[in-house]
């Protein structure tokens, strides 16, 4: 099953106000991977569609398992052979899931680069910092050796580490001095966009000021586009301008950074930013809140919204509309039937909330639909004509 | 669900602590010469019944090596550790009684967990070797795993660790630390590697064990927010020292050691003001810095606001010495903010 994004799933986001056509350097659309497995193929990510405008950043949050890693992975196209992948990935309006090999490789590093969490794991313990920088210099022919490690001590200076530190194997470095060289390493081929994956994620809160501080500077300085991704809403919503939110393998709801954490309007992400508590504030003291039950298996999704099981807010229609990411006001969007108006309902052939103990919502007992058939073919149809 | 811990509080600063340090000191000896590691260096701390206390700090500085000496994993180089008053005994039969009424919880329950334990084995294991398998050991089990917040209890018995989600298994591990009905649990960074929206919920639960049964506890961590959560009192830990120490509401919302305002103002989205980042990273335990350990990433000091309350010179040669752990007394150790003059107005710190 197709994940039940109908025909027009590409429709899924709304196109918002401020789109400019072709301005944006990343353009992912409808994404979906799946992981075959031996009990059968494993949904991952489930139609997932942003665009990313040059000199902005992106953060995907969500929490293990969501998807978000295997978005960040499928966008260069670093995922095990055991995933299958489907939509479209523009990069400069090149499609690389399509690309040859060639062609992708030369992308890798130039076009885009990756910083992984944990730099001990992704840098070469036997060798030199310096020699890593200076590799993806050598291997795209930007240099000769000599200039190359003038670029790798320039790069390291950049990132706030001295240049002598080129000759350093990366266990005689910290952990943020790793995270350093790994970001120096990204930028070594001046791409135009960095993939961040949980890039402060073991480092103290000091060292990882730091680091965002100093992605900050970079992001701006060199007019680069950046996709954060992170377990920490806090810290996106701290570093980005905009925020998705994952859950299940989509995106349940996206906006600008601080409007989506302080106010989100889909229940998950409401949670996940009520799990961050607020130093000082008296609402989150002794006050700890989460979200009881867990995520759902990939591969045993729940019936309509993936989420509606451990949704506080959940209505009798939730388990059986499957939402997509409908308009949410201004600049935003969420998954979740709640944000539509009557009217909208309509449209999309939503069932109206009045079999559901949803007494929250601003327009209660709405006259019936005129009986109308829903206009547009939507997940299930046939369950509530 | 703003559980009022007040009555706890007051029977601690009234009565004798559970646990408590002082002076604790931990070196680890250096290699071929070199200069031992202070990890701990001089710590007053005390635990009250029914009291949460934070012990907040950065990687390295020592937050988890005094976690082990309360436990009695580690036995200190000089000061003591005292269980209602009287002083460890370190030897093996002494131990194992402390270690009944004082449980540990750590971080990683996949790997604090046997894989090839059932839940109701990794939950008895503890009672099993101080009280042997008895005939009501599955009513204790069964009573663990549901104050845990693991209920029906029975479904879990024959469950693998690999069956559970990261949640599940830390409230197996805490199963297993409240089935000898410890007094106090010492839990370092207990909810480090869940998950956001499970974290919430682990930290309810420890409040939970609090209100109900009266379980004082020490947490462990280097996350603020964790301590503004569930804590009663935090104290703040650099460089193998104490260095602020009070009611989370004193630490947390009105700072006065610099470290603790710079900590507060790099958290994400913090209502603290500009941000101090401190630059480098704290010295290692082997070069302690002479003065106030923390004088050479002051920002207070670097700004000159040192200098201007006239204590700028104290701050270099003058250790500002130990806390006292008592509760009930807000704390700082540092000349500037023990300083007579009203703050000065340079600080643009948080505050």
């Amino acid at each position: 099953m197709k994940q039940s994004t109908p025909a027009g799933a590409t429709g899924e986001r709304p196109a918002p106000a401020t789109a400019d056509a072709g301005g944006r350097y990343l353009e992912v659309d409808d994404l979906s991977v799946s992981y075959r497995t031996a009990g059968g193929e494993i949904p991952a990510v489930r139609g997932v569609s942003f665009g990313l405008e040059p000199g902005r950043k992106l953060g995907v949050a969500g929490e293990s398992g969501c998807g978000k890693s295997t978005v960040a992975l499928a966008l260069l196209r670093l995922l095990p052979r055991s995933a299958r992948t489907s939509g479209s990935v523009l990069l400069d309006g090149e499609d690389v899931l399509a690309m040859r090999w060639g062609r992708l490789r030369a992308v890798r590093w130039s076009g885009a680069s990756i910083v992984f969490q944990g730099a001990m794991h992704a840098l070469n313990p036997v060798q030199r910092v310096g020699g890593q920088i200076a590799e993806p210099l050598l291997v795209h022919g930007r240099a000769d050796p000599a200039q190359a490690r003038g670029q790798a001590a320039e790069l390291l200076e950049q990132v706030g580490l001295p240049a002598w530190r080129a000759r350093s194997y990366p266990h005689e470095l910290s952990g943020g001095q790793r995270q350093r060289a790994m970001i120096a390493m990204a930028l070594a081929c001046r791409p135009q966009l960095i993939v961040a994956d949980e890039p402060t994620t073991a480092l103290d809160v000091m060292i990882q000021a730091q680091i965002l501080r100093l992605i900050d500077e970079l992001v701006a300085g060199l007019d680069i586009s950046m996709l954060m991704i992170s377990h920490d809403l806090s810290v996106l919503a701290e570093t980005c301008d905009r925020l998705a939110v994952m859950y299940a393998g989509r995106i349940v709801e996206e906006g600008p950074a601080e409007e989506v954490f302080a106010a989100a309007r889909h229940p998950y992400g409401a949670a996940l930013s009520a799990a961050f508590p607020r130093v000082g504030d008296p609402a989150s003291r002794r006050a700890p809140r989460g979200l009881p039950g867990d995520p759902p298996d990939p591969a045993e999704l729940p019936s309509g919204c993936a989420f509606h099981p451990r949704c506080p807010e959940a209505q009798e229609r939730c388990s059986r509309v499957d939402p997509l990411l409908w308009p949410a006001g201004a600049d935003r969007s969420a998954a979740c039937v709640r944000v539509l108006t009557p009217e909208q309902e309509r449209a999309a052939g939503v069932p109206p909330a009045d079999e559901g103990g949803g007494a929250d919502r601003g327009h209660t007992a709405e006259p019936d639909p005129d009986g109308a058939a829903p206009a547009q073919a939507r997940p299930h149809p046939q369950e509530w004509s | 669900m703003s559980a009022p811990a007040d009555p706890a509080r007051g029977s601690a600063a009234g009565g004798a602590p559970v646990l408590s340090t002082a002076g604790l000191q931990i070196a680890f000896s250096g290699r071929s010469g070199r200069a031992a590691a202070r990890a701990v260096d001089g710590v007053d701390l005390e635990i009250g019944a029914g009291e949460i206390v934070a012990l907040v700090g950065e990687s390295g500085c020592g937050k988890s090596t005094l976690a082990r000496a309360l436990l009695g994993l580690v036995r200190p180089t000089a000061g003591a550790v005292s269980f209602h008053g009287r002083g460890l005994v370190y030897r093996p039969r002494d131990l194992k009684a402390f270690r009944r009424r004082v449980q540990l919880v750590l971080q990683d329950p996949t790997g604090a967990l046997n894989p090839r334990h059932t839940v109701y084995d990794a939950v008895a294991e503890g009672r099993r070797i101080h009280t042997g398998s008895t005939a009501d050991e599955r009513d204790h089990v069964a009573e663990a795993l549901s104050r845990a917040g693991l209920r029906p209890p029975e479904r879990f018995f024959l469950r693998y660790p690999h069956e559970l989600s990261g949640g599940q298994r830390q409230r197996v591990a805490i199963a297993g630390a409240l089935i000898l009905q410890p007094e106090v649990i010492v839990a370092d960074e207990p909810v480090a590697s869940l998950d956001a929206s499970v974290r919430g919920e682990i930290l309810q639960l420890l409040l939970r064990l609090r209100d109900d049964y009266g379980l004082a506890a020490l947490v462990v961590t280097h996350d603020l927010g964790l301590a503004w959560n569930i804590a009663d009192r935090a104290a703040v830990m650099y460089l193998g020292r104490v260095v602020e120490t009070g009611t989370v509401e004193e630490v947390l919302a009105a700072p006065r050691h610099p470290y603790t305002r710079a900590l507060l103002s790099v958290l994400p989205e913090s209502s603290a003001g500009e941000q101090q980042i401190l630059a480098g990273e704290p010295p290692d335990p082997t070069r302690i810095p002479a003065g106030c350990r923390f004088h050479v990433r002051c920002p207070v000091l670097a700004s000159g606001a040192a200098q201007a309350a006239g204590v700028a010179d104290r701050c270099r040669s003058e250790d500002p010495g130990m806390l006292g752990g008592s509760p009930g007394v807000a704390q700082v150790a540092c000349h500037w903010a023990h300083a007579p003059e009203p703050e000065p107005a340079e600080w643009a710190g948080p505050g």
